[in-house]
Parts: C-alpha cells; sequence; structure tokens
C-alpha cells in the first residue's frame, strides 16, 4: 500500500518533471506539435484506461465521444458565437448524458457483444457527423474558431503545450486518485468477477455506467481541445480507425495503468508523424502492434518494465 | 423470532425443478448445515438466498423483511455476506485489497472526494486496511496480506473469501462447501473458524460434505434431496432420521 503511494506520488512527479523538460529539448515547433497532439490523445487515453485497464469493459466506439466533443465545441462556436469555454462544458454536458444514456443498455452487455454495440454506438455517431451537412460540413469537415480563455487567446504551440500539459496532468492525477479509492477497487473486482464483487455490495451496473460516463468525459475534453488546436475537424475523427487507434494506445501502454495510457499515447501519436512512411502503413502497423503486444507483452509496455525494475 | 425464514422456495431449470417447495427457518446466532447428495439443490438454494438466482416461486424473508429477488448488492447492504464453491477472488489484487472490497459499503464512496483524493478516502483506506488485517489474521493470511491474491493456495483462497464476507459485517454468512479440497489440517483450522465466527454472534449456514465439520458445528441441520427437503433438526435428530438414511445409503448403492 505504502510502496503503491510512493510510486504514485514518483509517477505524478516523474510525469510533470517530464512534461516541464520536454518543450526545452524538443528541436522546433513540429515536435511541440506533435508533443500536443500526443497529450491530447494521452487525455483520452487515460479516460478509456478507466474504462478499459481498471473495469475491464471495452470500448470500440470511444472516438464518437472524442468527436463529438470536437463538433459541439466546433458549431457552438463557429455558427452559434459562443465563447468556446462554454461549448467546451456544453459537449461535456452532452457526451455525459449521451454517455449516461447508453451505459446500461451497453454495459450489460459482455465481451464479443460489449464490443459490437460499442462499435455501432461509433459508426452511428461517426455517420450522423458525415450526414448532418448542414450542421456539420459533412465529409469535407468544418473550420473551428480559436480558443479563448478569458480573453486570452493561445497564441502559439507553446501556449497551446502548457495548457494541454497541465490538463494532462491534472487528468493523470485524477484517474490515479480514483483508481486507489474504493470505487476504484470496486471497478477492479468487478472486472475480475461480477457476481464477487455485487455479493461485496458493489452496485455492478452503477459502477460501470460511472466509469463509462467518466471515459466519456474524458475522451470529450481531448475533442474540443484538439478542434480549437487543429483549427479544422472532419468525421474521420470520430471514426472507427481512430477508436482503434485509442483502444491500441490504451493496451500498447499497458491495461490499468495510467502512466501506460499516456505512454502509449505518446509512442502511437510520435510514431506516424516522425516517420512519414510509417503514416503509409499506418493501418497495418496498428493491427501488427496490437496482435504482437497481446502475443508477446498482454500486460503492456509500462506494466511489464515496471515489473522488470521491481525484480532487480 | 427467526433471522431467516424461507417459505415454499422453488427454482425450475428448463423444467426441472432444482430446488422444490423448501421452507425452513433459521435461528439468529446458530450455525445451520445444509447437506444432501449431489445434485440435491444445496448450492442453488444458497444462490436464492443470495440472489444470484431468481426464485420461480416462494419467499424469502431477512428478519421479516421481504428480501424475494433483490440483487447480491442490496442483500449485501441488508447483512448477507457470503462464499463461494469455487473461490471467487479479485486475482490481480492484493490479499488485503480483496478484503478492503468487502468493506465496500462501510466506505466513503463518494465521486468527487476520490477522484480529488481527498484525505475522507485515505482515512477510509486506511481504516479500510486496518480492518482488512485483522480479518486476515483472523483467518490466519495475516503474512500474506500484501501478496496478490492470485498467488495463494486453493485452501487460502477460501479463507481469504471468509475474511472478505467478514469485511461487510454480515448478520447472515453463507459458506458454500468452505472445506471442499482441504487437508484435515486445514479443515481443523477452518471448523475453529466457524465456530469463532459464531460465537461472534454471526449466523452461518453452511454447505458441506464432511460430515465431521457438519456434525461438530451445526447447531441444526436441513437435509436436501432432489431439491426437496427431506428433514430439517438438531445434528442427533438428523442422525437417527430415517428417512435421510434411506437417501444417504440409496446414494451409496
Amino acid at each position: 500500500m505504502i510502496r503503491r503511494r510512493e510510486a504514485r506520488r514518483g509517477g505524478l512527479g516523474a510525469l510533470a518533471a517530464v512534461l516541464l523538460v520536454l518543450p526545452f529539448v524538443l528541436p522546433n515547433t513540429y515536435y511541440l506539435n506533435v508533443a500536443i497532439l500526443a497529450g491530447l490523445n494521452a487525455i483520452a487515453c487515460i479516460g478509456l484506461n478507466l474504462l478499459i485497464g481498471y473495469a475491464g469493459q471495452i470500448s470500440l466506439g470511444h472516438a464518437a465521444f472524442f468527436g463529438i466533443g470536437a463538433y459541439v465545441s466546433a458549431i457552438l462556436t463557429a455558427g452559434q458565437g459562443w465563447p468556446p469555454v462554454l461549448a467546451l462544458l456544453a459537449a461535456l454536458v452532452l457526451n455525459g448524458a449521451l454517455a449516461f444514456a447508453v451505459a446500461r443498455p451497453i454495459l450489460r452487455l459482455r465481451g464479443h457483444y460489449l464490443a459490437m454495440a460499442t462499435l455501432g454506438l461509433g459508426i452511428i455517431v461517426a455517420i450522423v457527423l458525415a450526414q448532418e451537412v448542414r450542421l456539420t460540413g459533412g465529409p469535407d469537415g468544418m473550420p473551428v474558431p480559436p480558443l479563448v480563455l478569458l480573453g486570452w487567446s493561445p497564441p502559439g504551440e507553446a501556449a497551446w503545450y502548457g495548457i494541454v500539459a497541465v490538463l494532462l496532468w491534472i487528468a493523470a492525477w485524477l484517474s490515479l486518485n480514483l483508481a486507489r479509492s474504493p470505487i476504484g477497487r470496486a471497478l477492479a473486482a468487478l472486472n475480475a468477477s461480477e457476481i464477487a464483487a455485487a455479493t461485496a455490495g458493489v452496485d455492478v451496473a452503477r459502477h460501470k455506467s460511472l466509469v463509462f460516463v467518466l471515459s466519456a468525459l474524458y475522451a470529450s475534453l481531448a475533442g474540443s481541445l484538439f478542434a480549437h488546436y487543429a483549427g479544422f475537424i472532419t468525421p474521420a475523427k470520430a471514426g472507427f480507425l481512430q477508436s482503434v487507434e485509442l483502444v491500441t494506445m490504451v493496451v500498447l501502454g499497458g491495461m490499468a495503468s495510467t502512466f501506460g495510457a499516456v505512454v502509449g499515447a505518446a509512442i502511437l501519436t510520435a510514431l506516424p508523424q516522425i516517420f512519414a512512411t510509417f503514416h503509409e502503413y499506418e493501418t497495418i502497423a496498428l493491427g501488427a502492434i496490437l496482435m504482437g503486444i497481446m502475443i508477446f507483452l498482454p500486460r503492456g509496455l509500462v506494466p511489464s518494465l515496471a515489473r522488470l525494475a521491481g525484480r532487480r | 423470532m427467526s433471522l431467516l425464514e424461507v417459505q415454499s422456495l422453488s427454482k425450475t431449470f428448463g423444467g426441472v425443478a432444482a430446488v422444490a417447495e423448501v421452507s425452513f427457518e433459521l435461528e439468529a446466532g446458530h450455525v445451520h448445515s445444509v447437506i444432501g447428495p449431489n445434485g440435491a439443490g444445496k448450492t442453488t438454494l444458497f444462490n436464492l438466498i443470495a440472489g444470484a438466482v431468481r426464485p420461480s416461486g416462494g419467499k424469502v424473508r431477512l428478519d421479516g423483511a421481504d428480501i424475494t429477488g433483490l440483487a447480491p448488492h442490496v442483500l449485501a447492504e441488508r447483512g448477507i455476506g457470503r462464499s463461494f464453491q469455487t473461490p471467487q477472488i479479485f486475482a490481480a489484487m492484493s490479499v488485503a485489497e480483496n478484503v478492503m472490497v468487502g468493506r465496500h459499503l462501510r466506505l466513503d464512496r463518494r465521486l468527487l472526494p476520490s477522484l480529488l483524493g481527498m484525505p475522507a478516502v485515505d482515512r477510509a483506506n486506511r481504516a479500510a486496511r486496518e480492518r482488512a488485517q485483522l480479518l486476515l489474521d483472523q483467518v490466519g493470511l495475516g503474512q500474506e496480506a500484501d501478496r496478490p491474491a492470485g498467488g495463494l493456495a486453493y485452501g487460502a483462497m477460501k479463507r481469504l473469501e471468509i475474511a472478505r464476507a467478514l469485511a461487510g459485517d454480515p448478520r447472515l454468512l453463507l459458506l458454500d462447501e468452505p472445506a471442499a479440497g482441504l487437508n484435515p489440517t486445514e479443515t481443523a483450522e477452518i471448523t475453529a473458524l466457524i465456530q469463532a465466527i459464531a460465537a461472534a454472534g454471526v449466523t452461518v449456514v453452511l454447505v458441506e460434505h464432511d460430515m465431521r465439520l457438519v456434525m461438530a458445528v451445526s447447531d441444526h441441520i436441513i437435509v436436501l434431496d432432489s431439491g426437496r427437503k427431506l428433514a430439517d433438526g438438531t445434528a442427533a435428530a438428523i442422525r437417527a432420521d430415517p428417512a435421510v438414511i434411506a437417501a444417504y445409503l440409496g446414494q451409496a448403492q
């Protein structure tokens, strides 16, 4: 217990240190841009890890919440002239409500059935975003006005990096706090045995809904920020490939590891940006990485490395 | 008044009656055993009482309140704890954390303080951890508290399940074959443990095949055969009951 609490504090300290040092060692703004995109993916992955890693519930449609976050922010700021922060909060409310509404029926399913249902949810959202041309601009996407915080707009890559780094650290901190609370133990318990968790007094359906909503909120926040940062969004960001990419990041970094989600997101965001050829074969590479991890490193990178370090 | 009252409880699976019109009452503070040949419906009866399976008919009352068909987590809140025939432990967690999950209902479970890591959550965790250590000491797993639960031996897992169930401060504890797969030393330890639990005022119900254990600890025995109640009484009365003897001899042939 005590050892674990120290590991958590050490991890948060290390994350803060890396986030602080990173902008000074990156050679130019292009890499800063990559770091910002990685940070946004990491926020979504920390949320998805709560669902997949801790609670053991798969979602193959999580990009839907990212996409809704992005489009609600885009539509409310561009079309309705809302302040970006208010639009971001509205996106959180809408995503939370949607996740809450679908959670009970969807999360009664298990295994393949749950995977199929979340896949369906993702596809429906992606189709709606592509078809509602009047609202969303259709498959061509739509431009998004810049982010404004209390009259201040992040002027460039460095300011954006600061915002994303702070939010990423807070996202990790919240996730780690939850994991070691009674709620976090309840999630890990229902992951291992639903009947045993229920017998111990855990309301399984309520906890599944709760973690599903939380993970949707993380994705929504990442989506809203991405829309403002990129300045342009397309329905592809809500699509199936995007959902698979998020799952692959979580699995690569390590299930039930908050820092694993961050590492997985960083690696899989950086690879295609740094190696242009990787980009062409991205779909194949994602599949190969997923298979390789499942076969050779089923715990994922961070838990496996932590175990190696612990053995020394 | 009796703690648990079971009235014409029935469960049919696809036309087959696993439990048929079973009625009995359990007096508070006593150790009760449910015995019977394999397939007599003992585990199904447990699942019906603990809410894992919904009954096809009949009533279950706890302290006079109807609890028929309530969900397991609601029954846990009402004070029913249980262990499973095949241990259902949380393998990836430590032994102590398994017991802390059993304390779930007594802890601060508010979302915001949990997310913010507020001191109240830390305090609850510390209290739960201390409580878990006491219970683990009681079941003889005090030294294993920080080990991963998945690495425990079978008999230790069974004792861990008992500690986890006790962590919820149950009034009624259902133990499904606590001595199955245990060696004689471990069985003796379990026997002493059950007696200690009952002495602390918890009403215990056992499903058990080990007759020496059953006869040693039971104040009251219920005999099931093919889903029906065959007999119900003190250990001495059951031992002398001709219908029970016939059922057991019949099975041995």
